[in-house]
């Protein structure tokens, strides 16, 4: 059955499957040269010589990249909750309660600044309130524009949801609150889920504003790969990337596949 | 009627410019099947909303039992809505969709379990109950929506346009069902729709508005046969509308007598009263002939008198029209049948 389907598709597609294949050549060959190079048996990440799995045990017993990750993995998971709350609650607030528009794009500003002046502003507010730096400010930091893509995600749901599916709870004798837990937030779940997914991955290998906001003693992830580029990269760090590749490909299908089924079950 | 159980005193509403409401006094009885009816934006859907509690009315206020209804906010009035587009929760089966009142109420799990059973079996929906609503047919999505709303036993329900979504064959069937249902569960029915049709047979009284205002609250008979105001005689089915002078027995019009009764510059005969007679009160040209069955139209340019809106003259008689394009003829109407309104 799929079988045919891709058969057909190829049919329609004609002499396009060419630049088809260029594009998806330029998406993909640097991923592919990454995952290769993970199995280099030299100590070069730039040359190939010879395949060998020796430096995936390497890395586990690197304790510094170990930390790292660590690291990355609380501030992420930090922002995800302060995003998913702040972002569902702020898009709930501007579709339910505001005809701003004004209001609207404000609420875009921090995901669309550039990173860098994100940066230098959290480091002089944070500076300015008086606050020492670290992962929880960076956290925060990564919150700020989280905040700003779980808002466009849950949104986005909240305005085609029929309106009078939260008045018919109220009119069958449920508050506010009741409402929201019991008939809003139900049907705005698969979005939400997305968004928090969203900002999880955008902090994860955030550089810039982590960078800036950081203390000096909990490097994150990518803080600790690019202190170490400056010396020369290693396959080391190749086999980390190939690693965390394949978690979040694994991630994001069994969310698709997650978000998928509530789906059909709503329909 | 006795003690009223909705009292509307004054009610106005205004949006910014817009008058939504203007000064609307309504009693609606116990056990009444009411409908609100009138061409879109007239205001009868802002009316519904403001006794559910979703706007909240500029002046005015509205008794419900003797209480202040307008104080109380929607998730405690004593009043359900069935929505126009049901508003059925997607993720619940039939039984939780149903059942959400009672849990509200904070009922038991028997008791919910055993309303729920009951308010089915009333709308004839028994063994559905683990169904979820996109299994379900409109028809059934319909009951569904009604049982949630009549199932916590509400003093009021209102319905929203109530069979505006279904197939015509579906709609008549569930105006009778509907009809049957109120008398069963003895609860008040205030219903808003455009379709007149739906409002006369299925209805006790009609309230017709227009521009946020009632142009006339009568039982269907009457509002057919004595429409107040001339938006309410064209509104309501179809008919025959002269402007002239009030004068004694009818309306003085382009130098002739039209019979009719009442006073006012309109004066209003509905088809069917109209015949087609040797020596009438109007003369005119045959324009076109429709017979449709058991009833026949015949389409009157008429001469000497013109009809308010321009429009030709309806002639509707039972039988074949019995007359030709093209041929002069002459219609009379008894004064009793024609009403002069303002």
């Amino acid at each position: 059955m799929s079988g045919r389907a891709q058969a057909s598709g190829s049919r329609r597609l004609g002499w396009l499957w060419l630049p088809l294949l260029l594009c998806f050549s330029f998406l993909y060959v640097p991923i592919v040269a990454l995952v290769v190079m993970s199995f280099n048996s030299g100590k070069s990440a730039l040359n190939f010589s010879g395949l060998s799995l020796r430096w995936y045990p390497e890395l586990f017993r690197d304790g510094d990249l170990g930390e790292a990750l660590l690291n990355s993995l609380l501030v992420a998971v930090g922002c995800t909750l302060v995003s998913t709350v702040l972002g569902t609650m702020l898009a709930v607030g501007l579709v339910r309660h505001t005809r701003s528009t004004a209001l609207d794009s404000l609420v875009m500003a921090p995901a669309i600044l550039p990173d860098l002046m994100m940066a230098i502003g959290l480091l002089s507010f944070f500076a300015a309130v008086g606050v020492s730096l670290g992962l929880a400010t960076v956290a925060l930091a990564h919150a700020a524009f989280g905040t700003a893509f779980v808002v466009a995600v849950v949104r986005a749901r909240l305005v085609q949801l029929d309106r009078s599916l939260e008045e018919a709870s109220q009119d069958l004798g449920a508050g506010w609150f009741t409402t929201f837990t019991r008939i809003t937030l139900p049907s705005i779940a698969p979005a939400v889920a997305a968004g928090s997914l969203l900002a999880f991955t955008l902090s994860i290998d955030e550089f810039v504003i982590a960078f800036f906001t950081n203390g000096p003693t909990s490097p994150t992830l990518p803080i600790e790969i690019y202190s170490r580029v400056r010396f020369g990269v290693t396959p080391e760090i190749n086999a980390l990337a190939t690693i965390l590749l394949a978690v979040s490909a694994i991630a994001v299908v069994v969310v698709a596949v997650a978000v998928g089924r509530t789906e059909d079950g709503d329909d | 009627m006795t003690e009223p159980l909705v009292s509307i005193k004054g009610v106005g509403a205004s949006y910014g410019s817009v008058r939504a409401l203007d000064d609307v006094y309504l009693d609606i009885g116990d056990q009444e099947f009411f409908a609100l009816l009138g061409p879109s934006g007239c205001g009868k859907t802002t009316l519904l909303r403001s006794l559910a509690g979703f706007e909240t009315p500029t002046e005015g206020s509205v008794l419900l039992a003797g209480e202040d209804l307008l104080a109380i906010p929607a998730h405690q009035r004593p009043v359900n809505m069935m929505f126009q587009s049901y508003a059925l929760f997607p993720h619940q089966t039939v039984a939780g969709n149903v059942g959400y009142g009672p849990a509200r109420a904070g009922e038991s799990k028997q008791e919910i379990a055993r309303k729920v059973a009951e308010v089915l079996a009333i709308v004839g929906l028994t063994g559905l109950e683990r169904r979820r609503p996109s299994q379900l047919s409109g028809g059934q999505r319909q009951r569904v929506a009604l049982a949630r709303a009549i199932v916590n036993r509400p003093r009021l329900l209102l319905l929203d346009e109530p069979l505006s979504a279904l197939d015509r064959n579906v709609r008549s069937q569930m105006q009778l069902e509907l009809k049957r249902l109120q008398h069963e569960v003895g609860i008040a029915f205030v219903m808003v729709t455009h379709d007149q049709e739906e409002a006369l047979s299925m209805s006790d009284r009609v309230a017709v508005m227009d521009g946020g205002r009632i142009q006339q609250v009568a039982a269907p008979e009457e509002l057919y046969a004595r429409p107040a105001n001339r938006f309410v005689a064209e509104f309501i089915g179809q008919s025959n509308v002269f402007e002239g002078v009030a004068a004694a027995g009818g309306l003085s019009a382009g130098g002739r007598l039209l019979p009719g009764s009442g006073s006012g510059r309109y004066l209003v005969v509905r088809p069917e009263q109209v015949r087609l007679t040797p020596a009438g009160v109007v003369s005119g040209t045959v324009l076109e002939t429709q017979f449709a069955g058991g009833m026949s139209t015949i389409v009157v340019a008429p001469e000497e008198v013109a009809t308010a809106s321009g429009q030709p003259v309806l002639v509707r008689q039972p039988g074949p029209t019995g007359v030709e394009r093209g041929a002069a003829v002459s219609l009379t109407w008894d004064a009793e049948t024609a009403v002069l309104v303002p």
